[in-house]
């Protein structure tokens, strides 16, 4: 009983220090909800609003109208018609244009005889990424364009393709980005807080007194650990709230499952924090390591690129990442309505490396106590 | 008023450099870290796609169907999984195991070969990750145009009127996003050293009570102001120094700008985040508010609204004009121009003025609100 009653009154005194203090109030809930409202319409990888430039150097009807089709796209609002070779790469070269397409002189009249019709782009490779993407729209577009000719004519098509996005439709980017930022909140948050607060007991020498108190070590860490889990979770659920009410993410999958794998998220999290912040005398450097952890641990997640993106070699070196699982299972459990055994399976990595984490700070933490 | 004493100046430097090599952490970020980082945007963030993972269940026979399963195989960038069911299949999609799939139903041939009908191909990709779906489907289009193409000219049938795209790179001939994102990168880690790191030591010196030992001495505020400044203006340079080195002969990046160009820039930028976080350290007073304040005020807007990863111009109007306040957006900016095109003054030039504004911004608020706390 006495057990319970420690670790609550640590608890209280955690819970105290976090939200009693207005300016600490304010940093847990301005932070997300400012990125809640910025970063879903900053992170995109869509390609709207670009900018073309068109060197047509063609006067039939054909190249008009194709013309006409890439500025109807959304994706394109402002095309720029320029005259000569130079002042198409000058377009790009300044970044006024993401790419520059240059129509032949004897575009029409190939298209006219049934042969084939080249087209060059000329595409910002400073911007690849948004360039490649923006070509596929060029693609589309044309392909359109020459299925439309080809029915005109009468003739359909010997074969077709036909596409569908699962999931997600409409590839609405913001979807994906909201699923990830429930992971990456909940990661700052319970992370971060965790180390600095330890740190900040062990600068005031306050850890001291904790230690020289009937409480145990690990009693302290279940004191530190709860509260963590408790804003993360309370930071988690804001963003969660917002996707699925502010900005209509559909949410497929089991509220429940999702809840009990944020549990076993947050619970590693805390378990490298109180590692790192065990290593650590000072506050400066518990935040410092654990942006160190952090950083790279959120690049290597998936989050903003593909896990299958990166070498073998690295997939498996990132598999002690939390990050990586958290975020596979808050994407899954978001649009794929991710099957309980799915998620089961991605919850025994966290499990592992908690256990792990936990055990090496408590090892730690014994050790300065001793 | 503040006067300016050299001798004072360089003993407070040289207590700040001392500060900086006693403590692990400094060493950490600034010179750790950064490599660290830029191995990983090399090698961990790639945003081309090498292999697209995806199924193919053939329910035809003929030989046409077989011809475009070959096609697909034969990609370099497809790996192709045959499944015998659609549930198979499906499930595997869910659980991330490929990223899109291609179903070629039984009656392929047969309507492949009537000239009235069309034989559709059904392709679907995985919506949650937009970018490698986009991906799929371009692919899968480049893959497919060219089977028709041959299939057609196999078949006496002249491709008619096809319109074919020829893309070719301007500064970044190979596309790979490494080019484009190591560049950006370095700014991260420079606002992470600039900001947070400074975030940090003025808040310290509050907590402990050594800025009332400070305020008791003869020091003045600009003395007080430069000798933060200068030791983190020194360490930033020698770590962004490092990270080009770093992206040049390890990961290949190729730097066409020039030294003096690049350390204009990166002078002025570093400036600018490290007057953010002494601002914000003059504003917290509190090691941990002002860590919480730095990682949200400064570092995630360059992660996230500097046109690094995600562009601006994709942005919705009202956030492209907050991107304007945001530093880091021209350090990009620049950065990538010296890095892809050369030191072309033209286009440094809007950038470089941004970035004096800038410092001149922020080193000005920090020098107003430590006026205000001092008195």
């Amino acid at each position: 009983m006495n057990f319970f009653l420690r670790i609550r009154a640590l608890v209280l005194k955690e819970l105290q220090a976090l939200f009693g203090d207005p300016s600490s109030r304010a940093l847990l809930m301005m932070p997300v909800l400012l990125q809640t409202l910025l970063f879903p319409f900053a992170a995109t990888l869509d390609v709207t609003n670009a900018s073309i430039a068109i060197y047509n150097r063609d006067l039939g009807v054909p190249s008009t109208e194709l013309v006409q089709r890439f500025s109807n796209s959304s994706a394109f609002t402002q095309i720029l018609n320029v005259r000569s070779q130079e002042e198409m790469a000058h377009a790009v070269e300044t970044r006024t244009a993401l790419l520059a397409v240059s129509i032949p002189e004897d575009f029409s009249r190939q298209l006219a005889e049934g042969k084939s019709a080249p087209v060059q782009v000329l595409l910002d490779g400073r911007r690849s990424n948004s360039a490649q993407i923006a070509f596929g729209y060029l693609q589309g577009i044309v392909d359109g364009y020459v299925k439309d000719r080809t029915s005109a004519s009468g003739k359909l098509p010997p074969s077709t393709l036909i596409t569908r996005y699962w999931f997600n439709e409409n590839l609405i980017y913001r979807h994906f980005t909201l699923a990830n930022l429930v992971a990456v909140i909940t990661t700052i948050g319970a992370l971060i807080l965790t180390a600095l607060s330890v740190a900040r007991e062990r600068e005031q020498g306050t850890f001291d007194q904790l230690m020289v108190s009937p409480l145990t070590p690990e009693m302290i860490m279940i004191g530190k650990a709860v509260p963590a889990i408790i804003v993360a979770f309370f930071q988690a659920t804001i963003i969660l709230s917002a996707a699925v009410f502010a900005y209509h993410v559909p949410f497929r999958g089991s509220l429940l499952l999702l809840y009990v794998a944020m549990f076993f998220y947050a619970l590693s999290l805390v378990g490298v924090g109180l590692f790192i912040s065990s290593l650590c005398s000072t506050q400066q450097q518990a935040f410092l390591g654990a942006f160190s952890f952090m950083m790279p641990a959120m690049m290597l997640s998936g989050f903003a690129a593909p896990v299958e993106n990166m070498p073998r070699w690295l997939q498996i070196a990132t598999w002690p990442n939390p990050v990586r699982h958290f975020v596979e299972i808050v994407k899954g459990v978001f649009l794929k309505d991710a099957s309980a055994g799915r998620v089961f399976s991605l919850i025994v990595p966290l499990i592992v490396i908690g256990i792990g984490t936990l055990g090496m700070a408590a090892l730690m933490f014994r050790r300065k106590a001793a | 008023m503040s006067g300016l004493s050299f001798r004072r100046l360089k003993a407070l430097c040289w207590k700040e450099t001392l500060q900086i090599f006693r403590d692990p952490s400094s060493i950490l970020i600034a010179f750790v870290l950064p490599v660290l980082m830029l191995f990983i945007f090399g090698f961990g963030i790639n945003l081309d796609v090498p292999r697209l993972r995806i199924g193919v269940l053939n329910q035809a026979t003929g030989v046409e169907a077989s011809g475009l399963d070959s096609a697909m195989q034969g990609s370099p960038s497809l790996d192709v999984r045959h499944y015998r069911s659609l549930e198979e299949m499906s499930t595997a999609m869910t659980n991330s195991e490929i990223r899109g799939f291609v179903v070629i139903p039984q009656d392929f041939s047969r309507r492949l070969s009537h000239p009235e009908d069309t034989a559709p191909v059904q392709v679907v990709a995985d919506g949650s990750e937009p970018n490698t779906a986009q991906f799929v489907n371009a692919t899968l289009n480049g893959v497919w145009q060219t089977w028709q193409l041959q299939n057609a000219d196999d078949h006496g049938r002249v491709a008619k009127g096809q319109i074919g795209l020829e893309p070719r790179y301007w500064f970044n001939p190979s596309a790979e996003s490494r080019n484009f994102l190591i560049p950006g990168s370095i700014t991260v880690i420079m606002t992470v050293i600039g900001a947070l790191l400074t975030s940090l030591v003025v808040a310290r010196e509050w907590e402990r009570g050594t800025m009332e030992a400070l305020l008791a001495s003869p020091v003045t505020r600009a003395e007080l102001l430069l000798s933060k400044i200068i030791p983190y203006y020194v360490l930033g340079m020698v770590s962004l120094l490092l990270c080009v080195a770093a992206s040049r002969w390890i990961l290949n990046v190729p730097f066409r700008g020039s030294l003096a160009a690049l350390c204009v820039v990166g002078t002025f930028f570093l400036l600018s985040v490290l007057g953010i976080g002494l601002a914000i350290s003059t504003g917290t007073r509190n090691q941990f508010n002002a860590a919480q304040a730095a990682l949200n005020a400064a570092f995630l807007p360059a992660m996230m609204l500097s046109g690094f990863i995600y562009e601006i111009a994709s942005m919705p109007p009202f956030l492209r004009a907050v991107t304007r306040l945001i530093p880091a957006r021209y350090f990009v900016s620049s950065i990538q121009t010296l890095f892809q095109a050369g030191t072309q003054w033209s286009l440094l030039m809007p950038d470089v003025f941004l970035l004096m504004l800038s410092s001149a911004f922020f080193l000005g608020l920090t020098a107003k609100l430590t006026r205000r706390r001092m008195e």
